[in-house]
């Protein structure tokens, strides 16, 4: 990978080159009264559209564009950028795309995380597109002498029509540079019509070319002259730490350079490093050699009972008892009691791990006070802080440079690896160290996705009408991981589909009992959305079956008239962090998806035996998703999946060749969570260890076909997200789908071999 | 040691049981292979050897030398691996990209040994090779764009 420092990076002529600049349009100018913040107003540091932060322009006319999110698939390195060189009239052949390192202050905020790019960057970015633009139009009026009104920009140049002169950004740059930044009052945006790259998806991926010969250049794949490569050994119980350890044979590895222990964070260990053994090698072979042979006694501390079969026992216990009210209206409990059918159901999804193809790396070089990182994060701000707390360095000493991220799912949110660097560094006097996960370590040091269970009981009418509805869901919180004494779902995890139930049902319940964390508990692509929708979806078909309806008519009259509802009436004050007003809670959208998804997929056409349909819909991210899923099950009770038919409503796309791809991946990942993964715990240990027993989906196991249906919109509407909505309705979809094939209800997930028949010789006996 | 790799000799030290891919990444410096489970589950890794693919993380060194390395860095001046290149851009195929090396080396393969695979041709050849960001549905239809150009 060839490092690059941006500031040693000469643009003659570079808009942001010169000093004088009043800054007009950029930061957070906000006059407003401490009203309540949403959006990327609500996020640290907000949003920055300053055009000398993110747009240079050099005299050749290369047209240099930052990104300040991190690409681990989005493709946001290409839709963002895009969406400015959109607004600036630059010619897409002549733009580049740069990185940006760590700095909030600078770019506005940088967590990638929450489906959030887009949706919160898309104005920001468009507007300092058109702030240079108009820059560069005011350069041209002026080297014409001719009013503003008589220019215009028009792919990479100046036009003036009158007399047909013509001046190539590049040969405006530096005068433009020299201007004020327009305010963002003044600012004129493109009509939609006007977009040359919005919306159209025929811009290609700005690293498809670098990834597909082999130069995109990783986190993993950083290397600094001199560097060194380690490998952790770490506490195989959270919270455990190092009682003594014997490095005599681990020294003595051909290329091993050093033993070196880590301190670890007991719990709540945030974004600490947890501690253990690192070995410091010439190469990562070597180091993960010495490491095989060190001998350690581990203090396993508090957690060492951990185990998932007893521990989803007491999550049944908690479920099946009253637990904290988090939301209420009418009176289901005593309804319940006197209704003509009950329903009672249980599920249960087990931890996952995010597993991204790139294991987590990073490298640091500390030199004269200074640490430099070069890493694949999601939050490279936190990055950054976290790094300079551990080095005691104040934070401007820390440089943290981003590269392409080998996928993320919200593991590399969380830069605990990052610390590891730099503190291994830090013991070999600064020499640049690259810390290297293997997939072992991946597998079983994680921040994982919660387990619960998920306890619903509803009251039908003679009509088979639900008139009450209690769910419980237990579950540990990622809140767990950052503060002590956690035992409860934090609203944003409750406001993941838990309360924001959009059903007209006249009574209605939502309770958490509590649930104790004994493993680091984190975000996982679209994070608790996944328990709650395959719960709730699955119970919404179970009624259905009880009531003798059909699964799709059922659910669209549990969703009532088109209605727009404010989440907060639903116990909903999180939203996504999106304002209730702009974003509330649209149920026609939702059943427009569910509509489209079950047309475009034929529901209701006949099958061969063993097929079936089944949809789910869930909304998340402020995004409206339907999916049908078609499952083919053999005799073995081997399951296939011919095809998803997915629908979304996620505002209008931005990028919509990149929306596509996502959703697609988001029913691969979906179909490999309900099939597939799991994460237990034995001794307080991890059981899996690598892809043969923590498994994901291969080809053989995915969808064969995936039909993506985007609802189209204009872009009044505000935008949606994208790259997690797609995954929560896999699951219970598939889960509906077997149902109608088999007439078996799946209530734990991963499936996996639930339909194989008994074993011959247990029939026997 | 000495290893021919794509075409071109380099000379080196390493222990004789290093598998391939660490040789490939940490000594030489060709990231373009890249690391993802070590136990060959997840074919990140995959190179050809004398032709065929085969997973670098478990290949030990010694057992290459003198043979045909060839890796992703060279599949642009190679008649399959370009079409598949292309094919791979034309179709949109990458997400993070972290994958997709190892899924061009493992279709070069499969397209050398049969130029026209059927679905079932392309479930056997690919299944080892993971992609989390589930581009499985692209591969195949790259695979086929490549097997028709």
């Amino acid at each position: 990978m060839i490092i690059e420092n941006m500031s040693r990076r000469a643009f003659l002529g570079a808009l942001g080159a010169t000093g004088l600049l009043l800054v007009v349009g950029c930061g957070q100018s906000k006059t407003a009264a401490p009203a309540a913040k949403y959006g990327a107003d609500s996020m640290p540091h907000g949003w920055v559209d300053d055009p000398l932060v993110f747009v240079h322009i050099d005299t050749d006319g290369t047209v240099t564009i930052i990104c300040h999110r991190q690409e681990m698939g989005q493709g946001v390195r290409t839709s963002l950028p895009m969406a400015l060189a959109d607004e600036l009239e630059a010619d897409w052949q002549r733009v580049r795309v740069r990185q940006a390192n760590a700095d909030e202050a600078r770019f506005g905020n940088q967590d990638t995380d929450g489906s959030r790019s887009m949706r919160h960057f898309f104005m920001p970015v468009r507007r300092a597109g058109a702030a240079a633009r108009q820059m560069l139009e005011r350069a041209a009026a002026a080297r014409w002498a001719v009013p503003m009104t008589e220019v215009e920009a028009a792919n990479h140049e100046v036009v003036h029509r009158a007399t047909n002169r013509r001046l190539g950004y590049g040969e405006l740059a530096q005068d433009a540079s020299r201007l004020f930044v327009p305010s963002r009052q003044s600012l004129r945006l493109k009509q939609p019509a006007q977009f040359r790259y919005i919306g159209k998806g025929e811009v290609g991926l700005i690293d498809g070319a670098d990834i597909v010969s082999g130069r995109a250049a990783y986190g993993i794949d950083t290397v600094v002259d001199g560097m060194l490569y380690a490998v952790v050994a770490r506490p195989p119980v959270y919270g455990g730490k190092v009682k003594s350890y014997d490095a005599e044979a681990a020294t003595k590895v051909p290329g091993v350079v050093k033993v070196v222990e880590i301190p670890g964070t007991p719990p709540p260990s945030e974004f600490h490093p947890l501690g253990g053994v690192a070995v410091i090698a010439r190469n990562t072979w070597a180091a993960i050699q010495g490491r095989k042979a060190l001998k350690i006694d581990w203090d396993d501390g508090a957690n060492a009972p951990y185990d998932s079969a007893s521990y989803r026992a007491a999550l049944e216990q908690a479920a099946r008892a009253p637990g904290e009210v988090v939301r209420n209206h009418g009176d289901a409990v005593a309804v319940m009691k006197g209704v003509a059918r009950r329903v009672e159901a249980e599920y249960y999804i087990p931890h996952m791990a995010q597993a991204p193809m790139e294991p987590m790396a990073a490298t640091a070089r500390i030199a004269d006070g200074r640490c430099e990182v070069w890493t694949s994060v999601q939050a490279p701000q936190v990055t950054r802080q976290r790094v300079a707390d551990h080095l005691k360095l104040p934070f401007e000493n820390v440089t943290v440079h981003v590269a392409l991220l080998g996928g993320g799912f919200g593991r590399k949110s969380k830069p605990d690896y990052v610390v590891e660097a730099a503190l291994l560094s830090q013991a070999m006097d600064g020499a640049p160290v690259k810390v290297t996960w293997t997939r072992e370590d991946d597998v079983q040091h994680g921040y994982y996705h919660t387990v619960s269970v998920e306890h619903l009981e509803a009251g039908l009418d003679t009509q088979g009408k639900p008139v009450a509805w209690l769910h419980r869901s237990v579950a540990p919180s990622i809140s767990s991981t950052f503060g002590p004494g956690v035992e409860h779902e934090s609203p944003p995890e409750r406001g993941m589909g838990l309360v924001n139930v959009p059903f007209i049902i006249p009574n209605l319940r939502v309770e958490n009992p509590p649930a104790e964390a004994h493993a680091r508990i984190g975000w996982y692509r679209s994070v608790s959305n996944i328990p709650h929708a395959f719960a709730i979806q699955s119970f919404v078909a179970e009624l259905a079956a009880a009531a003798g309806r059909d699964p799709k008519d059922y659910l669209l009259e549990l969703l009532g008239p088109d209605r727009r509802i404010d989440p907060r009436t639903m116990g909903d004050n999180w939203n996504y962090t999106e304002s209730p007003a702009l974003y509330p809670f649209d149920t026609g959208r939702l059943r427009r998806v569910i509509e489209t998804a079950a047309t475009e997929a034929g529901w209701g056409k006949k099958l061969p035996a063993g097929q079936g349909l089944g949809i789910a819909a869930h909304y998340s991210f402020v995004t409206y998703v339907a999916a049908v899923v078609q499952v083919a099950v053999n005799e073995k009770g081997e399951i296939a999946i011919p095809r998803i038919d997915l629908a979304m409503d996620s505002g209008a796309q931005v990028n919509p060749e990149r929306v596509r791809s996502q959703i697609e991946g988001a029913c691969v990942m979906g179909a490999g969570n309900a099939l597939l993964s799991e994460i237990s715990f034995k001794a307080g240990r991890v059981v899996q260890s690598n892809f043969h027993d923590y498994q994901v989906a291969r080809m053989n196991q995915a969808p064969r076909a995936i039909g993506i249906h985007l609802i189209g919109s204009d872009f009044e509407r505000p935008l949606g997200g994208v790259g997690e909505p797609g995954v929560p309705p896999i699951a219970p979809a598939l889960a509906n789908a077997i149902f109608a094939a088999t007439g078996k209800r799946i209530r734990q997930l991963p499936i996996r071999d639930q339909l194989a028949p008994p074993a011959p010789q247990a029939l026997r006996r | 040691m000495q290893l021919v790799i794509n075409g071109q000799a380099h000379t080196f030290e390493a222990q004789p049981d290093m598998p391939l891919l660490w040789v490939l990444r940490d000594v030489l410096h060709m990231t373009g292979t890249k690391f993802g489970c070590g136990m060959a589950l997840c074919g990140a890794c995959t190179v050809h050897v004398d032709g065929q693919p085969v997973r670098a993380c478990i290949t030990a060194v010694s057992t290459v030398v003198g043979k045909k390395i060839t890796t992703i860095e060279a599949m642009a001046s190679d008649a399959v691996g370009k079409k598949l290149q292309a094919a791979w851009l034309e179709v949109g195929v990458p997400q993070c990209g972290y994958c997709q090396p190892g899924q061009i080396m493992s279709a070069a393969g499969l397209l050398q040994q049969t130029p026209k695979p059927s679905d079932d041709d392309i479930d056997q050849a690919m299944s080892g090779n993971i992609c989390r960001c589930g581009t499985y549905t692209r591969i195949r239809a790259a695979i086929k764009k490549a097997s028709e150009s």
